[in-house]
């Protein structure tokens, strides 16, 4: 291992602009003459609009245009699109309703755009939106997915009955229901996983650019993947030809999935751009941002698993509703089916497992993937019933978990996935060490003297990650293929370009990529730079979610080293005068086997560019070359994460007291980076678990709007964190990663639940279990205890 | 619209500014200083931390006229030189106590105010607690916490 290649801590390149306050996000690039957008929004979660007048409001100060939904459908604006096409059990297409840009007739989500004003300040333009008058006719909400699809239920969609977007299965029913008439033990849970909001600290921001004189646009956007939405927006939306567009995704201050998406603010820029003449800039504000993002989660599941006399599992059989929210976003419709019930195996030899997921419509805002995406429901639906199984059998959760994991690879599960490489029990049995599982009952009856609850919680998670095979995907409904570019640009002194399709905020890439180059080409960390998030820079590209740029971005730049290379030995031939075959690559140096000639990296760079060794005829000149990888299989990075907790039973107060993570992520470039990763996932998961939960009322207001009620994890509500790592290589990528993004929010809310239930002794309880959750559940297993007695 | 004077990183400023101008998009939009960021509208978030005279505050929750006189410290003024990093600078880096950046700005003035409250032999329940004004959806604070240590460590040199 070398000081900057695979394998190093490197300290990372981006952080110098972080620390001393000179990143460029998007708010904060300013272009001349630039105007503010400020977006009036529904206060109610389902009314017909009957009347916008804009006369008073246009009168305002600094108003430069107000423009409402008939204006975007005057000039023929397209709808937003899911990308993502899934198919009901009856072989009929997902119900998608149209969803313009702002409404028109009526508004379906509180926070739903009915009118942006244009103004040359946002506070001008804050006065203007006020005086924006509009009639409402109220109607009935409904914001539960479990009433979604009742007879009595408000109609959000024409031609949409009972708000109903598809009722998908998956698995065969007939076996599985035959596997649990044999079954020894049956565990059955009902589960809610809580509507969650990803909150990243950069609020999204959009500022769209229009240049007459060339017919550009340009759109600096808070984005995880900036060409998709350049494709989205020119080829559904119909805003510019993609030719004409430009997508530049500066510093983006975290996303966790909320930022894939494409969303109505920056068309509207794009489109006010063009109109007024003007640079239009659009930031939220928090409160706007709780209304807008799209949410994650929000799945009302039943669940069960058989088991036989040796605690085998036998069968799962799960279903769920899941709350798109009111429109369908960008990738809505694959999160609760292909990356949810596609993982309902867990680490497990299960037999048969059958899941129906009915996706519905509700007046909520919209809900697509957010950290993890499908993945953290399905580990928490296996890692419970587990749990619980064990439980009610008098076995142990550990050693149940042992006798059903998967230890023969490849493993075709029966829903759709084949587990490549994993070894569970190396992961579980070095997490029981590091977490001394040993000494736990001693803790538990020294917290029990200090009047404490004590419990010991598992999650052996897997997750499908590397996303994703183009042919396997676009046979699942995906409108696109998910493989991943890269371009390698040597320069003629042999410093190095690599332009990225993924897109890093927050993830290291500057680092991480840089440090493969490094490796490869045995060339100073320093002589490489990392370009990504401009379209005009990068062709095209997938961009970052899923845990994909290690395993996907990365192995297209090693094929694109490996192509540069092969060229710089052609070079090297010429200069030395040898046969190309005989040319050997090593730690930046280029020799002829057998001879002591050899030539360095920046002389072969160089020559490259002046040709003076070759003609044109014999190699073209130059040192660049691009790569689209397509990866063979999706990656399952798999682990076992221990959660040990403290219960206050007179409050109710939960405390973390310890945490193990162990983690198979397969390949790990830097270790400093996945570190980062995963306690970030952690916290998210944690969050989940404990603090965050988004509440609708039962008129579809959002309660928690803001972060007064919306509790984020902070410094005091964590522990540190005890980490290890295992390693099986992913046979399915040349560099063997699996990817480390979302391991954490997968894993954690199981372990984190299962290990209250275990102090406390009673499995009915909800997330976020909060201080007055676990309180209510302790008085109701104390009543029922009492009431047995 | 009325004149406010203050000193930022060592630099008298004037401007004149509509009465509701916050602090924070004085800094970011009139000194365009943006690495002062806004990350919430509640004052929860501490994105916005700077210093006013030597005091961390939020600069979303105070009006630029309030600063008549005052001596402002943000981010871009901490570090000894243009070519130097402050040790809290370093301290962050080298701990690896940021991912996309965002909360770094307020989190590193705000563990400059740990430290001229609480000294430079900080332990981690004292600094998770101090920390309670910011937030940082990426690191899980786990290295926010290593680095804020490992700063007031290396200011005490
Ligand atoms: S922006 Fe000041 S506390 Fe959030
Ligand atoms: S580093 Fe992203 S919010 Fe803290």
């Amino acid at each position: 291992m070398t000081a900057t290649g695979i394998g190093a801590a490197v300290r990372r390149k981006e952080d110098i602009r972080f620390i001393t306050g000179k990143g460029q996000y998007t708010d904060d690039v300013v272009r001349p003459g630039e105007t503010r957008a400020v977006f009036v929004r529904s206060p109610h979660a389902h009314a017909k609009i009957k009347r916008i007048d804009t006369a008073e409001a246009a009168r305002m100060p600094g108003v430069v245009a107000i423009l409402t939904g008939a204006d975007l459908a005057n000039d023929k604006i397209g709808n937003l699109i899911c990308g993502w096409m899934i198919h009901s059990k009856d072989g009929s297409p997902m119900k998608m309703a149209p969803h313009p840009a702002i409404a028109s007739g009526k508004v379906n989500h509180v926070g739903d755009a009915v009118a942006v004003v244009i103004a040359e300040t946002r506070a001008q333009g804050r006065d203007a939106a006020d005086k924006v008058k509009v009639d409402y006719e109220e109607l009935p909400a409904v914001a539960d997915p479990a009433k979604a699809q009742a007879k009595d239920a408000p109609q959000i969609h024409a031609d949409i009955p009972n708000n109903t977007i598809y009722q998908w299965s998956l698995g065969d029913e007939k076996a599985v229901g035959d596997a649990f008439r044999g079954a020894k033990h049956v565990t059955r849970l009902d589960i809610v996983n809580n509507r969650l909001v990803p909150n990243a600290i950069e609020p999204r921001a959009a500022l769209a650019e229009y240049d007459a004189g060339t017919d550009n646009l340009t759109l600096w956007n808070t984005s995880q993947n900036p060409h998709v939405a350049r494709l989205v927006i020119s080829a559904f939306v119909g805003i510019a030809p993609e030719h004409k567009l430009r997508v530049i995704a500066p510093d983006v201050g975290g996303g966790f999935g909320s930022k894939i998406f494409i969303y109505p603010e920056e068309v509207v820029c794009l489109w006010a751009a063009r109109k007024t003449g003007r640079p239009v800039k659009w930031t939220a504000e928090r409160s706007e941002a709780f209304l807008t993002d799209a949410h994650g989660r929000d799945h009302v599941t039943h669940a069960e698993m058989a088991f036989d006399g040796d605690g085998k599992i036998l069968a799962l059989r799960a279903k769920t509703i899941a709350n798109l929210g009111a429109y369908m976003s960008t990738f809505s419709s694959s999160i609760p089916t292909y990356l949810y019930a596609t993982l309902l195996s867990g680490q497990y030899g299960i037999p048969q497992i059958y899941c129906e997921v009915d996706a519905v419509y509700t007046n909520t805002v919209p809900v697509d993937a957010y950290r993890g995406a499908g993945r953290p429901e399905a580990t928490f639906v296996v890692e419970r019933l587990v749990e619980v199984g064990a439980r009610e059998m008098g076995l142990d959760p550990a050693d149940l978990r042992k006798r059903n994991f998967i230890k023969q690879f490849p493993h075709q599960t029966p829903v759709i996935m084949a587990y490549d490489a994993g070894d569970y029990n190396a992961s579980l049995k070095k997490a029981m060490e590091l977490a001394d599982v040993k000494g736990f009952g001693k803790r538990k009856r020294d917290s029990a003297r200090h009047g404490k609850l004590r419990g010991l919680g598992y999650s052996t998670y897997i997750e499908a990650c590397g996303i994703a095979p183009s042919q396997a995907v676009g046979s699942l409904g995906a409108g696109v293929g998910l493989w991943e570019s890269a371009e390698v640009r040597v320069n003629p002194t042999g410093s190095v370009e690599v332009l990225t399709g993924s897109h890093a905020h927050g993830q290291g890439h500057e680092t991480t990529f840089a440090q493969l180059v490094s490796e490869r080409l045995g060339i100073p960390f320093e002589n490489i730079s990392v370009l990504h998030g401009d379209t005009d820079k990068v062709q095209f590209g997938m961009g970052t979610y899923g845990s994909r740029s290690g395993a996907v971005g990365m192995s297209a730049i090693a094929q694109a080293l490996d192509k540069v290379i092969a060229k710089a030995k052609k070079v090297a031939a010429f200069m030395m005068e040898a046969s190309e075959g005989d040319i050997e690559f090593k730690d930046g140096k280029f020799t002829v086997a057998g001879t002591d000639k050899s030539a360095a990296w920046d002389d072969v760079a160089l020559n490259a560019y002046i040709a003076h060794k070759f003609t044109g005829a014999e190699l073209e000149p130059g040192l660049k070359e691009t790569s689209f990888y397509d990866p063979t299989n999706f990656t399952f990075p798999a682990g076992c994460h221990i959660c040990e907790v403290e219960v206050d039973s007179e409050t109710g107060r939960t405390e973390i007291v310890n945490w193990t993570a162990v983690d198979d992520f397969g390949t790990v470039i830097n270790p400093m980076i996945v570190e980062g990763q995963v306690h970030g996932g952690i916290a998210q998961g944690v969050g989940q678990a404990l603090l965050e939960g988004a509440v609708y009322d039962k008129d579809g207001q959002l309660v928690s709007g803001s972060f007064m009620d919306y509790s984020m994890p902070r410094a005091h509500d964590l522990p540190s964190f005890k980490l290890g790592l295992t390693e099986t290589k992913s046979p399915s990528n040349p560099l063997g990663i699996k990817g480390c993004g979302e391991a954490g929010a997968i894993a954690a809310p199981a372990a984190v639940i299962n290990a209250i239930t275990d102090a406390i002794g009673t499995e009915q309880i909800s997330m976020p279990a909060t201080a007055q959750t676990v309180w209510s559940a302790l008085q109701r297993a104390n009543a029922a205890r009492q009431a047995a007695e | 619209m009325p004149k406010v004077s203050m000193t930022v990183n060592g630099k008298p400023v004037t401007g004149n500014i509509e009465e509701r101008t916050l602090l924070v998009q004085f800094l970011r939009e009139n000194l365009r200083l943006t690495g002062t960021h806004v990350g919430c509208d509640t004052s929860q978030c501490g994105a916005c931390v700077v210093h006013v005279n030597g005091i961390a505050m939020k600069s979303c929750t105070l009006l630029a006229l309030q600063m008549e006189g005052a001596s402002i410290t943000t981010i871009e003024g901490i570090a000894p030189s243009p070519t130097e990093l402050h040790p809290m600078q370093e301290a962050f880096r080298e701990n690896h106590g940021l991912q996309c950046g965002y909360c770094t700005p307020g989190m590193i003035m705000s563990a400059l105010d740990i430290v001229r409250r609480k000294g430079h032999d900080l332990d981690e329940h004292t600094i998770r607690e101090e920390l309670d004004g910011n937030i940082c959806r990426c690191t899980g604070y786990h290295n926010i916490v290593k680095a804020v240590a490992a700063g007031a460590r290396a200011m005490a040199k």
